[in-house]
């Protein structure tokens, strides 16, 4: 048994990698995560990445160690769907207490697998590591195998406390922990020519269920999926397939790899997302199994399914094209499944207007510029508010990406579809290429936009009237501005009965008055406090000649 | 009276538990400009990410420290000075919480000497708002967590006033607990407004997760109260606490600025309604506006029309304690029997809850209880969920997360239009549940019982046999 560095460190010579293949013999050292930055990471631990592959295993107790936040915060928050069992969607944890924490929790962690055994009878317990009893040297290992020995069962070490890096690197120690400990430890009661494993598929949403029913019109038998609607028995027996299939996933690589090595499986990578790729993997697996002996005719039956299944895709997605035509998505997920997913939008007549490559290969990125042409506009990160700017400026019509980055776009007021692992339809094979296409042009067309993009008149009402007012006001405030007589006139004397220095000057102007009795008399400006003013005005003012007439009339 | 008990079992199944520094980032998430930041490895935060995400359909601030397993071998300094430096120059935040977590607190990291030393070594921040929470996971639960964040929010931001400062007598400051929604908070802004106050929440959910559409996009919270806002705290008249979680905060709060306090346990149920509108109309001066007695009304109306179902009811109910205590107290005024209670955490409210026994446990033993005790009505959040489909009794989602039912952060249980909205739900439910799977059937009350006069039916069986 290898410490876990030491498997990490195995686990970044992946040679089957093609990504690992490409880098040099330092970078190689380094692994394949990225330093984390504090302050600036999203995504989950590696202790998230071990349980979402093993997680779909339906009849297995999946038991986490450590304080309540891993389990407590994370459980029943997976779509995978399963065929029987219910029992991998119960959450099972140490909840580790301060007492734990000093005097170790190995005793607890025994204690546990024994009341699950005698509560649920599980055939096996899959054992998950966590960050603080590896930190204080809980050894999960040795319990697992003394729990094994004194209780019969199955119990088994993951080993990925969330610390030692990110959920792709957990995917890879759960891959780990089944070769080590899972697969080839039983016997399946029966074999057939048309075995097969398929590797790094999880069921969401039921989609593989989408697939299974073209596999078995072929009489190809699923006999172990790892792991979705998986079951202890079949994983523990799935070295005996003649063929296997990596679904989508890299992570998992090394698992199919092993079992090449090990048991002489041959693999191929495929994907089931999108109708070329769902035909192409068809006829994969059906030529792996006549290269290992299965009668030659399957390849024949193969064809005719597959000529069969696309015309009716084809048929279902014809009248969407028109709907589509100009109308341009923006994709944004993770891994391999950026090319499958573009061929597939593509196969519809969206045009996509870019597409993260953040977790690619180099010859993923090829197969984009193959199939975007060479200015294809890959984005390797792309920060929340780069997208948001993207689609406010509606330089695209849609969204489609994992749950994360949904806000992103619904706050924009723009369709958003989701792609990922907490989406609630299946998009797997030809009837999910269907469906992800309603699925788009529901959300496109939703009347729903509209309304929400459409100004609120009410502000505008508001606006425009609050306009006019300032507008008024601005402009007497420009006249009175512009005129420094004006505001020379405009200032008070009297102040208590309000008289301006114009209408003073005025009337003494007109009238020729001479006193400030005289003044008072015909302005009004009989306040108290005046008089020194009304008499220093008197004083600059020109002593002219009053106007005859008016002299006259008084 | 009830006797608070705590089970002997090694394993927690389908944990009705969340963790502590998710409960102290939520607290944080009701300030203005906020970014929460969990000191922990990367899952903690994305963990806890999700289940906000998913509770309130919203996007949601939570960042890492991102521990790697050297980092967490040799101190997690470097860690949080990256982490604060990080998101002050590409968030812009007003304010970032920080809240310590399992890996941080077994290695025992001292983050407020790490605060004090990164102010010194960027003085740039030597004003910025850091408020650190100790929050270790292995200990306390959800809403311990955000009643710690909002003591030492109040700590930390509240500024005391200066001698002689005058109070202002309409200004009041709130402090709601973590079972409140942001559909409670407006509703009670609403209330206090009606009284001619004006209310402080802190934290103030109601401006940051009530799903309004944002003019530009922001990696902080997007509305909540200011940090500025916090700071003037010490001026109001008085202090309002929403549940006994918030005594801390309050009582840190009348320390440090005099505010008196008056903590109101429960806001659901006619009775803590009428001491809550009572109160509202002493400290204001002002009488109890017609609209109230109104609503008063129309829940007492409520509470007639829903008697005949609520009544008799046994009920199952998993909660946090504040949360538990409030509505199983409501449930009990109407009638209900409390049958089987099952919390996260200690709290002095548990053992006055309307039952025997209250379990600090799961939702394994919450559906075990409910099994053997033959209840007819559950109250969980939503991993309550696949016990209510095994017992097939009707299932009330009350409480966090609510991740499988759109609307999680405007369900309302406050005041007496909160509390009608939640008596004709539950009674509805229990309506459904009778239509869909208790009709009667020609056999529904037929037993296997023995006839009463065996002799009888042996002379007809003898009968019957004679003739054939």
């Amino acid at each position: 048994m290898s410490s876990l560095s030491a498997t990490i460190q195995n686990i970044f010579n992946e040679p089957g990698c093609a990504k690992n293949a490409n880098k040099s013999d330092a970078e190689r050292n380094k692994g394949c995560t990225k330093q984390l930055q504090p302050g600036a990471a999203a995504g989950g631990c590696a202790f998230d990445g071990a349980k979402i592959a093993l997680q779909p295993f339906t009849d297995v107790a999946h038991l986490v160690h450590g304080p309540i936040a891993c389990e407590g915060n994370s459980w029943d928050n997976r779509g995978a769907a399963s065929s029987g069992a219910s029992i991998w969607r119960t959450g099972f944890t140490t909840d580790m207490n301060e007492t734990d924490i000093v005097f170790g929790g190995e005793k607890r962690l025994y204690k546990a697998i024994k009341e699950i055994i005698n509560k649920y009878n599980p055939p096996a317990i899959f054992v998950y590591q966590t960050c603080v009893p590896a930190m204080i040297g809980d050894d999960i290992n040795a319990v697992c195998k003394a729990a094994s020995q004194k209780l019969g069962k199955p119990v088994i070490p993951v080993n990925s406390p969330g610390f030692v890096g990110s959920k792709n690197l957990g995917n890879k120690l759960a891959g780990e922990a089944l070769l080590e400990h899972v697969i080839g430890t039983q016997e399946p009661d029966y074999t057939t020519p048309y075995d097969i494993n398929l590797i790094g598929e999880y069921n969401l949403s039921g989609e593989l269920w989408q697939v299974k029913p073209l596999l078995d019109e072929l009489g190809i038998r699923i006999l172990s999926c790892i792991s979705g609607d998986g079951k202890y028995r079949e994983v523990a027996s799935s070295h005996r397939a003649r063929a296997a299939m990596m679904v989508c996933s890299k992570a998992m690589i090394s698992v199919a790899r092993k079992m090449q090595e090990r048991y002489g499986i041959p693999f191929f990578e495929g994907s089931f997302y999108g109708i070329q790729d769902s035909s192409d993997s068809l006829r994969q697996i059906a030529r792996l199994l006549v290269e290992r002996g299965a009668p030659s005719e399957l390849i024949e039956r193969t064809e005719a399914v597959i000529a069969r299944e696309e015309a009716g895709a084809w048929a279902a997605i014809e009248p969407y094209k028109p709907r589509f035509a100009g109308k341009r998505a923006l994709l944004i997920t993770g891994g391999v499944k950026s090319w499958s997913v573009v061929a597939a939008l593509q196969e519809a007549g969206l045009e996509l207007v870019g597409t993260s490559v953040k977790k690619s290969t180099k010859q993923d990125k090829e197969r984009i510029k193959e199939l975007m042409g060479q200015d294809a506009h890959m984005i390797e990160d792309m920060t929340p508010r780069e997208i948001y700017k993207m689609l406010k400026d509606a330089k695209a019509d849609i969204m489609l990406s994992g749950g994360k980055s949904q806000f992103v776009a619904l706050k924009a007021a723009m369709p958003w579809l989701d792609i990922n692992q907490e989406r609630c339809h299946a998009y797997m094979g030809y009837l999910g290429m269907v469906k992800l296409v309603e699925e788009i042009d529901k959300a496109l067309f939703n009347p729903m936009w509209e309304q929400l993009r459409r100004p609120v008149p009410w502000e505008e009402v508001a606006k425009n009237r609050q306009t006019k007012v300032m507008a008024q006001m601005d402009a007497q405030a420009a006249e009175v501005a512009a005129d420094p007589e004006t505001t020379r006139r405009a200032k008070k004397v009297c102040l208590c009965k309000e008289v301006d220095l114009g209408t003073l000057e005025d009337a003494i102007r007109s009238h020729g008055l001479t006193s400030v009795e005289a003044v008072r008399q015909h302005t009004n400006a009989f306040g108290g406090c005046c008089k020194r003013r009304i008499e220093d005005i008197l004083a600059k003012m020109p002593v002219s000649s009053p106007p005859a007439m008016l002299q006259a009339a008084e | 009276m009830a006797i608070v008990t705590t089970p002997k079992k090694a394993c927690a199944v389908n944990p009705l538990k969340m963790s502590q520094p998710i409960g102290g980032a939520f607290a944080f998430m009701g300030l203005r400009g906020a970014m929460p930041l969990l000191h922990g490895s990367q899952g903690c935060t994305s963990f806890g990410l999700t289940l906000f995400v998913r509770h309130f359909k919203e996007a949601v601030p939570l960042q890492t420290t991102a521990m790697s397993e050297v980092a967490t071998v040799l101190g997690g300094y470097e860690n949080v000075e990256q982490a604060i430096l990080n998101i002050y120059d590409r968030a812009k935040p007003e304010i970032i919480g920080i809240c310590s977590t399992g890996v941080t607190e077994t290695n025992g990291d001292d983050v407020d000497g790490y605060i004090k030393l990164i102010r010194e070594q960027h003085p740039q921040l030597v004003k910025f708002p850091l408020v650190f929470v100790s929050t270790p996971d292995f200990k306390d639960a959800f809403q311990d967590g955000w009643g710690k964040t909002v003591a030492c929010m109040v700590e930390v931001l509240v500024e005391s006033p200066a001698g002689g400062a005058e109070r202002d007598p309409a200004r009041v400051n709130v402090l709601p607990g973590c079972h409140l929604t942001p559909g409670d908070l407006d509703e009670l802004r609403t209330i206090l407004e009606d009284f001619g106050l004006k209310p402080s929440f802190l934290p103030d959910l109601a401006g940051s997760l009530d799903g309004h559409i944002p003019d530009e996009f922001t990696p902080t919270t997007i509305g909540g109260i200011g940090v500025d806002e916090v700071a003037g705290m010490g001026r109001s008249s008085c202090t309002i606490a929403i549940g006994e979680q918030m005594r801390r905060a309050a009582e840190a709060m009348q320390a440090k600025t005099g505010v008196p306090f008056r903590l109101f346990e429960r806001l659901c149920g006619l009775i803590p309604n009428d001491d809550f509108i009572a109160f509202l109309s002493d400290i204001s001066g002002r009488p109890v506006p017609a609209k109230y007695r109104r609503q008063r009304g129309q829940l007492a109306d409520a509470m007639l029309d829903a008697h005949f179902h609520v009544g008799g009811r046994k009920l199952a109910i998993g909660a946090e304690p504040d949360l538990l205590f409030d509505l199983s107290s409501m449930l009990h005024e109407m009638g209900a029997q409390v049958t089987a209670a099952v919390t996260t955490t200690q709290s002095p409210v548990l053992e006055r809850i309307g039952t025997n026994e209250v379990l600090i446990g799961d939702l394994e033993d919450l559906e075990e209880l409910a099994r053997t005790r033959n209840c007819d009505l559950l109250i969980t959040h939503s991993h309550g969920r696949q016990a209510a489909a095994r017992l097939k009794i009707p299932f009330y989602r009350a409480g966090f997360p609510m991740f499988d039912r759109i609307g999680a952060g405007h369900q309302l249980s406050v005041g007496y239009r909160g509390t009608r909205d939640v008596i004709f739900d539950i009674a509805n439910l229990v309506i459904a549940d009778r239509e869909e799977n208790h009709q009667p059937t020609p056999d529904s009350w037929r037993t296997s019982r023995q006839p009463l006069k065996p002799s009888r039916r042996s002379f007809i069986a003898s009968t019957e046999e004679s003739i054939a």
